[in-house]
């Protein structure tokens, strides 16, 4: 069976050492997390994490199955493209000079990427879109240098 | 009422109906120990020579009796020492909840003296685990953890209460406790209807039971099941006695160390169902020729067993007694003779044997024959793991569900002493025989002072063939008898060494002493070792190599090959 990326999103009690919980599970069933965000909900005593998985269809169900046993977890959705929001967010430290400054400030504002800090030497970057649009961004800022960079994991949410 | 967190420990104790712990004090528990002390009356400790002991023992408290066991633990090292004994747990579903101290909230990850992160480091082999500290959390903590290790798939629970919060003083109001029933499922009606129709349409049709049918105490709906079923069964280890051992029906264990009967018919079958099984690998094997031309059907507590190991054609998610319960309330009588001839004579063609080495040598064969039948259903037999466990799974006849107290997960040598305690504790009617080998009776033979303190009457029947056998067999057939470490010949007087402890001991050392030996140990009532000399080069047998095709048993090893 074909192995593919999947997106869990995780509904779980916000207690301490439930992330650790969950990271651990992933970690002793040899589970792969390409990506993991977490943070508050609507909510004080729940909390939401996204993880982006890869593995067989086959695979996912037994993930989610085993995440279900997890004390502190109230639900968890694989969720599909087409029902639910995905996004991600990346800060870029690009160096830059005065001969690529303006054909770099072009790029980020056909992205509609924020500069939230400039100095001489370098501009820094904010993004927040699609994966896939993160990654048209960070090829097209490659030529310029990037010098530092983050990017957040996945964070999704579904659809009414 | 106004009580410090160790009264509220012993007060939610009392709801749960615990009347028995198992641990060893020290300086995190201190405060535990006093409040003890104060309910002595009430709740009994057993004090091991070690935490590893205790937690086997709340296991065999637990594995016996169904209900929950407690074991006690200071922080740091008593902590970790519980660490083999919640694996051992959670690997086989044993509801067991474990209670630590560790050092006060202040002074937690400072690296102080005696603290270790015990909830860090039993993440992965418990259930669930706390660490409380606030002592206004700590009684519904601990009602919590009851449940959570009784529900659904049970498992142990671990509780971390640092001193200060032991200490800690609030108010405690008595609640009774949550009862748990496991009786429901959740399956869809035309799951049901699937395997009704599954069932009725089997010409083969092959019952395997696991631990879980244990665990929901299904033996009774079972006996019905497979008689309106008309099919032969099956067990793992953990499932033994599940079904009465004796009956025609059963055709013994299934997997590594099963019957050639039970490989042919799981081979041949055209309906296998699994209840209460994970299907662990010592039982599948080779998962491609694993019941290759069968329509699966699990019925299975946890969702998350299903199509883990085998893909299964239908599942039925539930407690094993309720969904046999739905099962029989549908199936009609089912009728399978040239099924069940064929079956009984794969029986007759490969019975159990074991080679004897001459004519007067021991073997484990006629002690463990000779053991049942002169203590039969009155006996519970606990085991450590190696040879000497897989010979008793063969040849003693277990009748009733809990009277095998077996390491089957994660296959813990020394288990079985500590085990017994608990077993024996747990059911003063009855006499429990541990049966161990040389090898894993070194590792927590400290236990031996135990049984002689309380006076506990547990037999310790010990094979010993100087040899650590299991590993030596493997050696002997899958690296050409290159006998690495597995060779002890320790030397060991076992008869002075129960003797420090003044416990009555004999020798088996030749085959007309087993039973005179047997009988003698079974009159008395306090606690005996036999030592049963042995040969080093018995096998167990029929034996499937690891990931091998189950239909390819070894059959047949001459004792000096």
């Amino acid at each position: 069976m074909e192995e593919t990326k999947h997106v869990l999103s995780i509904v779980c009690d916000d207690h301490s050492g439930v992330l650790l919980r969950i990271i651990s599970l992933f970690s002793r069933r040899g589970y792969s997390i390409e990506s993991i965000s977490a943070g508050s909900t609507e909510s004080p005593d729940i909390y939401r994490i996204t993880i982006v998985t890869t593995g067989t269809k086959d695979a996912i169900i037994q993930i989610s199955n085993q995440l279900q046993k997890v004390h502190e977890v109230r639900e968890v959705n694989v969720l599909r493209q087409s029902d639910a929001v995905l996004r991600e967010h990346v800060l870029i430290c690009a160096g830059t000079n005065e001969e690529t400054c303006a054909s770099l400030i072009q790029v980020a504002n056909l992205f509609h990427a924020k500069i939230v800090s400039v100095n001489q030497q370098s501009l820094v970057l904010e993004l927040t879109g699609e994966p896939r649009k993160i990654d048209a961004f960070i090829q097209l800022m490659k030529p310029y240098g990037i010098k530092r960079m983050m990017r957040s994991g996945l964070s999704a949410l579904e659809r009414d | 009422m106004k009580l410090n967190g160790s009264e509220i420990v012993m007060e939610c104790l009392l709801e749960q109906g615990v009347d028995t712990v198992f641990g060893y004090p020290g300086g995190a528990v201190l405060n535990l120990y006093d409040a003890l002390y104060q309910y002595q009356d009430r709740i009994r400790h057993v004090l091991t020579a070690h935490e590893q002991g205790a937690s086997h023992a709340a296991d065999g408290y637990a594995r016996s009796t169904g209900k929950v066991g407690v074991v006690i633990a200071t922080s740091g090292p008593g902590a970790t020492n519980l660490v083999t004994g919640l694996a051992t747990a959670n690997m086989d579903s044993i509801p067991v909840v474990a209670i630590t101290g560790n050092v006060g909230c202040a002074s937690l990850g400072l690296d102080s003296f005696q603290e270790v992160d015990i909830t860090g480091v039993t993440m992965p082999i418990t259930k669930h685990n706390y660490i409380v500290k606030d002592v206004e959390e700590l009684a519904d903590t601990i009602r919590e953890a009851f449940v959570i290790a009784k529900s659904g798939r049970p498992g142990p629970v671990l509780i971390d209460i640092p001193k200060d919060v032991s200490g800690a003083v609030c108010e405690f109001t008595k609640k009774p406790a949550e009862k748990v029933s496991n009786y429901a499922a959740s399956f869809a009606p035309e799951d049901l209807n699937e395997a009704l129709t599954l069932l009725q349409n089997a010409k083969k049709p092959y019952i395997y039971t696991g631990g879980g049918l244990i665990a929901s105490n299904a033996s009774q709906v079972l006996r019905r099941f497979v008689d309106l079923m008309d099919a032969p069964v099956s067990s793992s280890l953990m499932g033994l006695g599940g079904f009465d051992n004796k009956d025609e029906r059963f055709i013994g264990m299934l997997g590594m160390h099963g019957t050639v009967a039970s490989s042919h018919a799981v081979t041949e079958c055209d309906c296998f169902i699994g209840i209460g099984t994970r299907f662990s690998d010592r039982v599948i094997g080779d998962v491609k020729s694993f019941a290759p031309n069968a329509k699966m059907i699990q019925i299975e507590i946890d969702q998350a067993e299903i199509n883990k190991n085998i893909r299964v054609d239908c599942r039925l998610v539930g407690d094993a007694r309720y969904v046999l319960d739905a099962l029989c309330s549908k199936l009609p009588q089912q009728s399978h003779p040239d099924w069940m001839a064929q079956i009984k004579a794969w029986q007759n063609e490969a019975p159990a044997m074991m080679e004897k080495p001459s004519a007067d040598a021991v073997t484990p064969k006629e002690v463990l024959e000779t053991l049942a039948e002169l203590g039969g259903d009155d006996l519970l037999i606990s085991t450590e793991v190696g040879q000497h466990q897989m010979w008793t799974a063969q040849f003693f006849p277990f009748t009733h569900p809990r009277q095998l107290i077996t390491s089957g997960g994660l296959g813990t040598m020394g288990f079985g002493l500590g085990a017994s305690i608990g077993t024996q504790v747990a059911n003063p009617d009855k006499r429990v025989v541990n049966v161990a080998g040389d090898g894993s009776f070194h590792m927590n033979c400290n236990e031996l002072v135990t049984l002689s303190k309380y006076q506990i009457p547990v037999i310790e029947l010990l094979m010993n063939n100087n040899v650590l056998g299991m590993v030596r067999q493997w050696q002997r057939l899958f690296y050409d008898k290159r006998f690495s470490q597995t060779t002890l010949d320790r030397n060991v007087d076992y008869l002075a060494l129960a003797s420090a402890y003044h416990i009555d001991a004999y020798r088996i050392e030749k085959a007309s002493d087993i039973r005179p030996v047997l009988e003698e140990a079974l009159k008395t009532k306090r606690p005996v070792l036999i030592e049963c000399c042995i040969d080093r080069d018995i096998n167990v047998l029929p034996m499937i190599p690891p990931g091998g095709a189950l239909d390819h048993p070894i059959t047949k090893l001459a004792i000096d090959d």
